[in-house]
């Protein structure tokens, strides 16, 4: 049977998205949603199209005045099996800072105890676009996929968050999580 | 587009050679037994094919004549380019220059070879680039390792762009008395820059003991040197006939060549160990990134293409 995922990476530029798909496997892509900040992706027709017809993504209300839960349109693909890329930093980052994380991660991770929870650090993609610029800079990108962290039964959300966003902080250093990556595929 | 018989006969025994290199690797590959030597035949193997690859590639772009020649040199220079910069840290301020840089630089260097501007191909990257990154990260306002920065661009400008445009700057010398293309004489350091590369490596896996310097590189052997270095001056001298030099002079490029192109192997191994990598990339299986595979070239290039020009051109 296929796992199910929550990939989580650092936000830096409009390229994470694009590398974090373009490192997955035709069939998995098929069935992985990005999730995308409506305020964003949502406001005009092009930029929609971008994320929806072209990423697959899920768009998400970050303006806290939605009347249902934010997280519902994505947990509804959860239900169906399928997985998601989060950002729980819930906005980019500057160079190299790994931002706390949103609770998201982990309201999904008690619903979908199944889903596997797999950090992804992301080098690269804030240098080719950052935050601000549109102008895009041809480097090589680098996506290295972590062992999956896994929500204890009686994990409080603050300690579960704080370890969640360390065990992707510890991907920062290139090294031993390579061969995890090639064990994912 | 013209196929001189000359550029055939060149292009037949590269072909002949890589046939034979394919044969041996074939027979290494049923004979070898252990997991270390497997291996290594494998890797060899992989590099055989890669050769087909790149041969077929560079021929092409000869026989279509200097404009293809220039661009895939462009190509070469632009993807060595985002090899070095994506192993180098930079800063947000540096994100103008390094858009200039890959889009602006690398294309413009190109075009003044194209328009035969001589004078302006040897100072554009090394004063007029020097002095307008810098300037830009200043005006971009960030201060942190501002010095460090800087330098590592331009040094990478010099190396994957200026140093390398040397090999295809052959094209626009004036060399009286050379009845063939010049493209013949960019074939030529080409093939004595890479066949020393590789009968480094060959000698070095069969014969080498002593190694040159562990801490750099674990597969640079004197034996390779010595061995690589001689039979590239050899087939370098023999191949005269294509160059306007004689046998002795052609011996004394091709040795200039091999102790160039050794350096800048060296040398990047170095700054490839500085950076904790052991491959520049992944693009050419076998050989690791394009940087790999033209790190000779962009020493040797320079010293050859000056030599050339201070004593045969007009």
């Amino acid at each position: 049977m296929r796992h199910q995922r929550i990939y989580y990476a650092n936000h830096t530029s409009h390229f994470d998205t694009l590398v974090i798909v373009a490192t997955l496997p035709a069939d998995l892509r098929a069935e992985t949603h990005p999730v995308a900040a409506l305020d964003y992706w949502g406001v005009s027709a092009l930029r929609r199209f971008i994320a929806v017809e072209c990423l697959n993504a899920v768009l998400i209300d970050r303006s806290g005045q939605a009347s249902a839960d934010p997280l519902e349109p994505s947990a509804q693909f959860l239900a169906r099996g399928h997985s998601l890329i989060l950002f729980p930093e819930g906005t980019r980052g500057g160079d190299g800072i790994i931002g706390p994380f949103r609770s998201g991660l982990y309201n999904l991770a008690r619903r979908f105890p199944e889903a596997e929870l797999v950090p992804v650090y992301l080098d690269n993609p804030s240098r080719v676009m950052p935050k601000g610029s549109f102008l895009i800079v041809p480097l090589i990108c680098t996506a290295r996929f972590g062992a999956p962290v896994i929500l204890g039964t009686t994990e409080e959300r603050a300690e579960f968050l704080a370890r969640a966003r360390a065990a992707l902080i510890a991907l920062a250093a290139p090294g031993p999580s390579i061969e995890v990556a090639q064990a994912l595929g | 587009m013209i196929i001189q018989p000359i550029f055939a006969a060149t292009a037949g025994g590269v072909v002949a050679f890589l046939g034979l290199c394919t044969l041996i690797g074939l027979v290494l590959s049923s004979r070898v037994k252990t997991p270390a030597a497997r291996d290594t035949v494998a890797n060899l193997n992989a590099r055989i094919r890669s050769w087909w690859g790149i041969v077929a590639v560079f021929g092409a772009a000869l026989v279509f004549g200097r404009i293809v020649t220039l661009v895939l040199f462009a190509i070469l220079s632009f993807l060595a380019l985002r090899e070095f910069v994506s192993l180098t840290p930079t800063r947000r301020g540096d994100h103008r220059s390094l858009f200039l840089a890959f889009f602006v630089i690398v294309p413009l260097q190109y075009w003044l070879i194209g328009i035969d501007w001589y004078g302006l191909v040897a100072i554009f990257i090394p004063v007029y680039v020097f002095l307008l990154l810098p300037a830009l990260s200043a005006v971009a306002g960030d201060t942190s390792d501002f010095l460090a920065r800087n330098a590592k661009l331009q040094w990478g400008l010099m190396l994957t762009v200026y140093a390398i445009s040397y090999a295809p700057a052959l094209l626009l010398l004036d060399l009286p008395g050379y009845g063939f293309p010049n493209a013949l004489l960019l074939l030529y350091l080409m093939v004595v820059v890479q066949i020393s590369d590789v009968f480094q490596y060959v000698f070095g896996k069969l014969f080498g003991r002593i190694k040159l310097s562990p801490a750099i590189s674990p597969s640079k052997t004197v034996e390779g040197l010595v061995g690589g270095g001689l039979t590239a001056t050899l087939i370098g001298a023999a191949l005269c006939g294509i160059t306007p030099f004689s046998p002795l002079q052609a011996a004394g490029m091709s040795a200039v060549i091999v102790i160039g192109g050794f350096f800048g192997g060296f040398v990047l191994s170095a700054i490839k160990r500085d950076l904790g990598v052991k491959d520049w990339g992944r693009m050419i299986e076998g050989h690791g990134g394009v940087l790999d595979r033209m790190d000779s070239v962009s020493f040797a290039s320079p010293l050859f293409f000056h030599l050339t020009r201070y004593y045969f051109a007009a």
